[in-house]
């Protein structure tokens, strides 16, 4: 069935909504207003304000009051509006949600699920367009995932609710519109990558909003005589490294696409592990093409130069592959 | 001790093959001496030293191919003897069927050689030996594909390295120089129709008592008035390095000749602003024999400091040149042709030369180029100053 990812996503909480009594959605603007990016439309209507609660503008206390929810027995989803506004809420997140179930013996689980939009590229300037995965995924005590397909958005919500501690998914802002086939069958995991090309001659490792550029550039290179395989880390925490290393043995090079900046990025750990777990299959030094290390511009033609684009990809692969 | 390297004779020359020494260890040799003959893709060229010295060792043997910056000789300087002097180790020269690695790219002239970890690993386990495998992958390294090449020639050793193309490989070298002066340089172009008929008139009364032989052509006066321009317009006239012009002392003046297998090469005549039309009408004859010869100095490959082309022969009314990096300017001429003319408010007949310039924006502004081309046109109304 052909649907939009921000159909998908909806579809899964609507889903969850309607299995779990325990399940239910708070953030600003989910209620009344149907979400930033309206995934939750229909859904105050249909669940009442107990299951369905707008949240005042503060992300420190509705995260708390969540992972307070999910402690009581509950199965919260909350809804952060950008990564960039979830910062004010770490404290939460970092000190308590990931840390009770260690610091408590493993008495305490937080079965918290928080979602948040991330990503550059519709001009919402600086404050609204970063990408901190990698915050996340540098800390022990929480899931990190970043579903950058239709059965991906569709598929993670219900692992990540039954995951007895807290997950972060983190929704590229780009994807929402993108439009693909859901199959009957769209049930996924939230531990491994996918091989969404497979390829020969380079691995380009990409996750969220980067994947359809790193597809479309892959497409680009395999016209040049240059066989792609593009590998989807779609979690993020924990790294699935074998499915990494699998491709490296296959293709010997690699190139890591990642939105975001490259000093301390993702791009860096998976860069990394590479190199500790595939040095004697490296056939040519890993690259990567991330983010310029600039706050994202406003500017439409300067946003799109701060950004991994295909052009930077091809460019990239082709000084690795010396093609 | 004097390390004598293998120079770029152009922006479009990475790598040359030594076709004989002229010089044996014991030589003592003088600045700018003619030590070797080097084929570039262009032409094989001599090759002059620039220091004095006597030759300590030949390192390279002739029929070798390398890149640009290999040393090739060792010199003694004045009160060295061959016991103080350190024996200098020879660089590792490979054979090489492939692409070189790019000049500075480490591959093969200076430190550790470029080897993937899987193409050692892999190496190992065909029992290829590693430094014997020339690289081709980025930066001159050796990648997989290179040690399974290498493999694959150690089973058939039939195989033989294609023969290189000669005029191909002009073609690719023109290729790059051109590819980088359109990706680097910023040009914009001038022109003005200069009137010839004083230069024509001058020119005929001053060929009517001269040999054949020593007849002048219009070419040489159209060097001597760019020579002379230049004088007063030093931004057209140098190299652009390191984001900088560097403003030439003198005007070597490279002389575009194409070459009758197809290509062409543009060497200079030297200090063209202090030679007489005569001088210069013998230095362009004995140049185009020498082109046609392939055999140039090496000094005439990497000195010039602007470049004009004359494409009038060819009948073309104006030549739009591409700048040969890293020069700034290109003047270019097209044939002199009767135009009419006004002159004192009446309409007339006048041979007429079509001076365009090509030049560098970032080296110098449109307002300078115009003042140039007029300070040209000037040069060549008075013939007799030239």
């Amino acid at each position: 069935m052909k649907m939009s990812y921000r159909e998908a996503v909806r579809q899964a909480m609507h889903e969850a909504l309607v299995a779990d009594p325990r399940v239910f959605l708070m953030g600003e603007d989910v209620g009344k207003y149907g979400g930033a990016y309206a995934c939750s439309k229909g859904f105050l209507e249909e669940f009442g304000p107990e299951r369905i609660r707008d949240a005042p503008l503060s992300e420190l206390g509705f995260v708390g009051a969540g992972i307070g929810a999910a402690l009581g027995g509950l199965r919260p989803i909350v809804e952060v509006m950008t990564v960039n506004f979830s910062l004010l809420a770490l404290d939460q997140i970092v000190n308590t949600a990931a840390a009770l179930r260690h610091m408590s013996g493993g008495q305490f689980s937080v079965p918290l699920v928080l979602r948040m939009a991330t990503g550059a590229g519709r001009q919402l300037a600086a404050q609204h367009s970063h990408s901190l995965e990698n915050w996340y995924a540098h800390i022990p005590g929480i899931k990190v995932l970043a579903p950058a397909t239709i059965i991906d958005a569709r598929g993670m919500l219900g692992p990540a609710l039954a995951d007895p501690d807290p997950v972060v998914i983190f929704e590229h802002a780009q994807l929402y519109n993108m439009e693909g086939d859901l199959p009957d069958d769209w049930r996924c995991d939230i531990a491994t990558a996918a091989v969404r090309r497979e390829g020969t001659d380079v691995s380009l490792i990409t996750y969220g909003g980067s994947l359809p550029k790193v597809l479309a550039a892959a497409e680009q290179l395999a016209a040049e005589g240059i066989a792609a395989e593009v590998i989807d880390l779609r979690v993020l925490r924990p790294l699935d490294s074998e499915t990494i290393a699998a491709s490296l043995r296959r293709t010997h090079k690699a190139v890591v696409v990642d939105e975001g900046w490259k000093s301390g990025s993702l791009a860096a750990e998976v860069m990394a592990r590479i190199v500790e777990q595939c040095f004697f299959e490296l056939d040519a030094p890993v690259a990567r093409v991330c983010s310029e290390e600039v706050p994202i511009p406003y500017a439409k033609h300067m946003e799109e130069a701060a950004l991994p684009q295909v052009p930077k990809i091809v460019a990239s692969v082709k000084q690795v592959t010396g093609k | 001790m004097i390390e004598f390297k293998l120079p770029s004779l152009g922006a479009d020359m990475d790598e040359g093959k030594l076709l004989e020494w002229k010089v044996s260890p014991g030589d003592t040799v003088k600045k700018g001496q003619a030590v070797a003959i080097v084929d570039t893709s262009k032409a094989a060229v001599d090759v002059e030293v620039w220091c004095e010295g006597t030759v300590f060792e030949l390192l390279i043997e002739p029929g070798e191919t390398i890149p640009v910056g290999t040393v090739m000789a060792t010199l003694l300087e004045a009160g060295e003897s061959p016991e103080t002097a350190k024996r200098a180790p020879r660089a590792v020269l490979l054979p090489h069927p492939g692409p070189l690695p790019r000049a500075g790219g480490g591959g093969v002239v200076s430190g550790r050689r470029r080897i993937s970890p899987a193409a050692r690993k892999h190496a190992e386990e065909l029992g290829v030996d590693i430094e014997t495998i020339p690289g081709t992958g980025p930066d001159g390294a050796v990648t997989l594909a290179d040690v399974e090449q290498a493999a694959a020639e150690k089973v058939s050793p039939a195989r033989t390295a294609p023969v290189p193309d000669k005029a191909a490989e002009m073609r690719k070298a023109i290729a790059a120089a051109m590819s980088r002066s359109k990706r680097e340089i910023p040009h914009y172009y001038l022109s003005e129709p200069v009137p010839m008929r004083r230069a024509t008139e001058w020119l005929a009364q001053a060929n009517a008592g001269r040999p054949i032989t020593s007849r002048l052509l219009i070419a040489v006066l159209q060097l001597k008035a760019v020579a002379l321009a230049l004088k007063k317009f030093p931004e057209m006239n140098g190299f652009f390095r390191d984001g900088a012009h560097q403003p030439a002392a003198a005007a070597h003046i490279g002389v575009a000749i194409s070459l009758r297998q197809g290509g062409l090469i543009a060497p200079a005549i030297h200090d063209v602003g202090e030679k007489s039309l005569e001088q210069l009408m013998r230095d362009l004859t004995d140049l185009v024999r020498r082109v046609r010869a392939g055999s140039l100095r090496s000094s005439e490959m990497s000195d010039p400091t602007i470049t004009v082309t004359n494409l009038g022969e060819q009948g073309v009314a104006a030549v739009y040149g591409v700048i040969y990096p890293p020069q700034v300017a290109l003047v270019g001429f097209g044939r002199v042709d009767e135009q009419p003319w006004v002159e004192n408010g009446a309409l007339g007949v006048m041979p007429v030369v079509t001076a365009s310039l090509a030049a560098d924006h970032r080296a110098s502004d449109g307002h300078r180029g115009a003042l140039f081309l007029a300070a040209l046109r000037d040069q060549l109304q008075e013939p007799e100053n030239l």
